[in-house]
């Protein structure tokens, strides 16, 4: 067995048995992501000898000692490139790390990477990334999913035991699902957005992705509590994640909400999650009907929101202080040609959407609006969460699509993140884990808690993942 | 046609803090460009803003002392707009939800006060344009007057006691050379009687109270001038040059901004326990103006002493101190104004030290004039009075026994003047009492000296 193939855990025992050497690993890791990055493209930038220099200093004793992890190009690293997948950032090299990124290494983890991503985290599949789109290990022809699209194609290609990615609508979930690995999303709040270059505030959340559920439980205790430089991250325990998943699932109360499962569904997606309510169902678990009556609005405010916010996020990208700059007759016209080169088209369709939500006159009908009806939405959940312990739905409605084939549709784009989108929305949490196959291609299986309740949610997903073996499942590349 | 101004300030206030309003810089003026600066106030990628507790508490310290309503939810928006010295591009203030409401300064309403973050500082060369970004971050507090001044005269008046407030509270140095204390100004004008406002102009660039009073001045002129031709005031925004003391446009109304407020979704609301409100009440100061009538009433001191006193928040304090252990505190006010005040930096005497010169004084035990001389030993030396009233041999002769045999001496010396008391003229007693001093080599109480006379004389 190599080792490039390990879990986690199972990497982390052998390097504190003395079995195997960080450096080893390492070494296996990029042997692997040599052999099959070049049709994968997971990666934006890798520096080989400064992983091994990692490797070779990182202490043995850590939750993530000797681990290589592979990081979406949205979160600082100390010394690395960080360039969002835009050229607005080209050359850039991060002053400091992200909080989450500090405590990675403070477990002991070695930061092998830049995973690719849509621009700025704006796209459902990878292809609105300035440095080439990254494929889907399953079938090349076809997207990862995104944004964090890099970062499940690496989990799912064996380029990386694990990665960080950001998801502000569906941006981990989603091409978790597509990648067939496990990602998840914490409540905003949990984990601390510091080193997070900002899409929308208000709906970013950092989080892992792993090849089973395990390694996410045991990354999210490595990355989450309070941070002094994140007001919005929450002063609350961190609980013993992976000691939680052995409770088992018997009595617990799985809510389906009857507005995600919507004609036009992908039929053989809809059986594989069938499949797995009836396979919780075998293992003690209560299955109840649910409604999110609001789910409807979901996109429509999610795009009002997300954009309003992004529009003034992405304002400090003016070639003053760092990044492009192309100069201009004077400090206007420098704004303009520097942005209009420096972005990509969806990220200019988002600002002027965002600038347009936020003007005089339209603020009340749209961004006001659109943040009356996330509160409703936030109450769906609540209402929701008095019947059930965790709600579950397709993470997706299809599976991976073709390059090209929505790229030219931003609408059509926008849809493929319909059953994640909410969740942000309301703040809540929410993981994809596999959940078989459908035309030969994966499909994940959403699991939403409550706010703070990533235990229940990553033991619902565990009791499913000991009793089947999807996760196991690996692309032949 | 009668016309009048109508005018309204808005005052930009840097707080005095030990670090910035969303990060751990330092702040300080003065310092090498760009050396003063992180991640955060730089803007760079992936930051956060990180609320400076002191930096509110000292706006809600503001609001008490201005008579504000202390809003107990309070929130953060961005203010949008491109420019280079806003590192984000987006300002972090307050938008619908300021810290506080209402107040006066004198007869002039306040309509709010805000807390945002200032922005960095542009420098112009001859080919290029830099920024310092060592001011960006600075908490700085906006508060914008009621349109209540209808001259530049109101406007100086505000500004001063505003400052006077301010500066009192510890809450800022309101240095304009330094741009801790900015002005914009409203102004428009209307015929007297008119009770609509006309269409008002901003005024910017005045960097000193009274640069403030001219621009008015000229701007209240030009607008008057201007309606009195026909012509109709635009709503625009005109800068001060100070140079050649005229207003000239800097934008039109067709050119204003639409900042794009929204609620910063990266810090949570400020919720103001009662807790804290009540600390902070207990902080505020006496504010100048009710310390001036306690002044005239606790201490009995004319209006100009009070005034004088007050003035300066140490100088009050140290006349509070001395007054505290003196029976005379008319006499503390005057010693304190004439002596003291223009050298009170480098003063070295303890309150408690010149109550005892000016008890002495009173006492009899030295003169008034020999006062002056203790007083400046005191202030070279630190010494108390009565060391250097032993030491200069400057006690007065005030015992009776003592002095009666003087008064005899002088009696027998100058008959001639003892016969023309006699005779009527009440003025040689005066004489004698000058003989029986230089007898006693000045030492003689003059005061006790004069009623032994007159007890002899008249027996």
């Amino acid at each position: 067995m190599s080792l490039h193939t390990l879990t986690v855990c199972q990497l982390r025992d052998k390097i504190r048995t003395g079995e195997v050497s960080s450096r080893e690993a390492t070494q296996s890791l990029l042997d692997r992501i040599a052999t099959v990055d070049g049709k994968v493209k997971a990666y934006n930038w890798l520096n080989d000898d400064d992983a091994l220099a990692q490797a070779d200093a990182a202490k043995k004793d850590g939750a993530l000692a000797g681990v290589p992890v592979a990081i979406k190009d949205v979160l600082n690293v100390e010394g690395q490139p960080c360039t969002c997948a835009s050229k607005i950032l080209q050359g850039y090299i991060a002053p400091y790390d992200a909080t989450a990124v500090r405590k990675l290494r403070e477990a002991g983890a070695i930061l092998v990477g830049r995973t690719n991503m849509d621009e700025f985290a704006m796209g459902s599949s990878t292809e609105n990334s300035s440095w080439g789109t990254t494929r889907n290990p399953w079938d090349l022809t076809r997207i990862p999913g995104g944004s964090s699209g890099g970062s499940a194609a690496a989990v799912a290609a064996d380029e990386a035991f694990a990665a960080l990615g950001s998801d502000t609508g569906g941006s981990i979930r989603q091409p978790a699902a597509l990648c067939g690995c496990v990602g998840l999303k914490p409540t905003y709040g949990r984990v601390s957005r510091y080193g997070l270059v900002a899409f929308a505030s208000s709906l970013d959340q950092i989080g892992p992705f792993t090849k089973d559920v395990r390694d996410a439980a045991l990354l999210l205790g490595v990355i989450s509590g309070h941070d002094p430089m994140d007001s919005t991250s929450v002063p609350r325990a961190v609980p013993d994640y992976v000691a939680a998943l052995e409770r088992g699932v018997k009595g617990l109360r799985i809510g389906l909400p009857k507005e995600y499962f919507i004609p036009g569904m992908d039929r053989e997606v809809e059986a594989a999650v069938r499949t797995a309510i009836r396979q919780w169902e075998s293992l003690g678990a209560e299955v109840v009907e649910i409604s999110l009556p609001h789910t409807d609005y979901a996109v429509a405010v999610y795009y009002l929101i997300a954009t309003a916010e992004a529009s003034a996020n992405l304002a400090r990208f003016d070639g003053v202080r760092y990044g492009l700059r192309v100069k201009g007759d004077d400090v206007i016209d420098t704004y303009g040609k520097t942005r209009g080169a420096g972005f990509g088209s969806e990220v200019k369709r988002r600002i002027i959407l965002g600038t347009y939500a936020l003007s005089a006159g339209y603020y009340d009908a749209y961004y006001l609006r659109a943040q009356k009806v996330r509160t409703l939405i936030r109450r769906d959940f609540e209402k929701a969460f008095a019947k059930c312990d965790v709600i579950v739905t397709p993470t997706t409605p299809e599976v991976a699509f073709k390059a090209g084939e929505k790229s030219g549709d931003p609408l059509k784009m926008y849809l493929s993140d319909i059953f994640t989108i909410s969740v942000n929305l309301a703040g809540i949490c929410g993981v994809s884990v596999p959940c078989g196959f459908a035309h030969k291609l994966p499909v994940g299986l959403q699991i939403i808690g409550k706010a703070f309740d990533e235990e229940t949610v990553l033991r619902t997903a565990h009791a499913y993942e000991q009793a089947t073996a999807w996760h196991k499942e690996r692309p032949v590349l | 046609m009668e016309y009048e101004a109508v005018i309204g300030l808005e005052v930009h206030v840097q707080l005095k803090t030990h670090s910035k309003m969303f990060c751990g810089c330092a702040t300080a003026f003065g310092a090498e460009p760009n050396t003063l600066v992180c991640p955060v106030c730089l803007g760079y990628p992936g930051v956060l803003p990180v609320m400076n507790a002191e930096a509110v508490r000292k706006t809600i310290l503001s609001g008490l002392m201005l008579g504000c309503e202390i809003a107990r939810f309070s929130k953060w928006d961005r203010k949008n707009y491109f420019y280079p010295d806003m590192p984000k591009n987006y300002q972090i203030s307050q938008y619908d939800l300021p810290l506080c409401k209402g107040g006066r300064v004198g007869k002039f309403g306040i309509t709010r006060i805000h807390l945002e973050e200032d922005v960095a500082k542009s420098f112009h060369f001859a080919e290029t344009s830099g920024v310092d970004f060592n001011r960006a971050g600075t908490p700085l507090m906006e508060i914008v007057s009621e349109p209540d001044m209808r001259s530049p005269e109101d406007a100086f008046a505000y500004l001063t006691a505003l400052k006077e407030v301010l500066i009192g509270g510890g809450v800022s140095d309101c240095d304009m050379e330094k741009g801790q204390l900015r002005c914009d100004a409203n102004v428009s004008v209307r015929p007297v009687g008119e009770k609509k406002f006309g269409e008002k102009v901003e005024i910017k660039n005045m960097n000193s109270i009274s640069g403030v009073r001219r621009a008015l001045a000229y701007e209240i002129q030009r607008q008057i001038a201007a309606v009195k031709r026909g012509e109709t005031i635009v709503q625009e925004t005109r800068r001060w040059d100070d140079d050649t003391s005229v207003t000239s446009v800097m934008r039109t109304k067709e050119h204003a901004h639409d900042y794009r407020y929204f609620p910063e979704p990266d810090l949570m609301p400020v919720e103001v326990s009662a807790a804290w409100l009540a600390e902070i009440r207990r902080a505020v100061p006496e504010l100048p103006e009710a310390k001036r009538r306690r002044f005239v009433a606790h201490y009995g001191l004319p209006e100009y002493d009070a005034e004088v006193l007050v003035a300066d928040a140490s100088v009050a304090a140290y006349y509070e101190q001395a007054a505290a252990g003196s029976k005379n505190p008319k006499a503390i006010s005057n010693w304190v104004m004439t002596e003291l005040l223009a050298k009170f930096a480098e003063n070295t005497i303890a309150p408690a030290q010149l109550a005892e010169l000016v008890a002495a004084i009173d006492a009899g035990q030295i003169s008034g004039k020999q006062g002056k001389e203790v007083f400046a030993e005191m202030f070279a030396t630190g010494k108390n009075a009565a060391v250097i009233i032993q030491e200069k041999g400057l006690a007065q002769l005030s015992d009776a026994g003592a002095l009666e045999g003087l008064v005899d001496q002088a009696l027998a010396a100058n008959p001639k003047s003892v016969a023309d008391f006699k005779a009527g003229n009440a003025a040689a007693i005066n004489f004698l009492k000058g003989q029986v001093i230089k007898l006693s080599k000045g030492k003689a109480n003059p005061q006790l000296a004069g009623e032994i006379l007159a007890r002899k004389l008249q027996g």
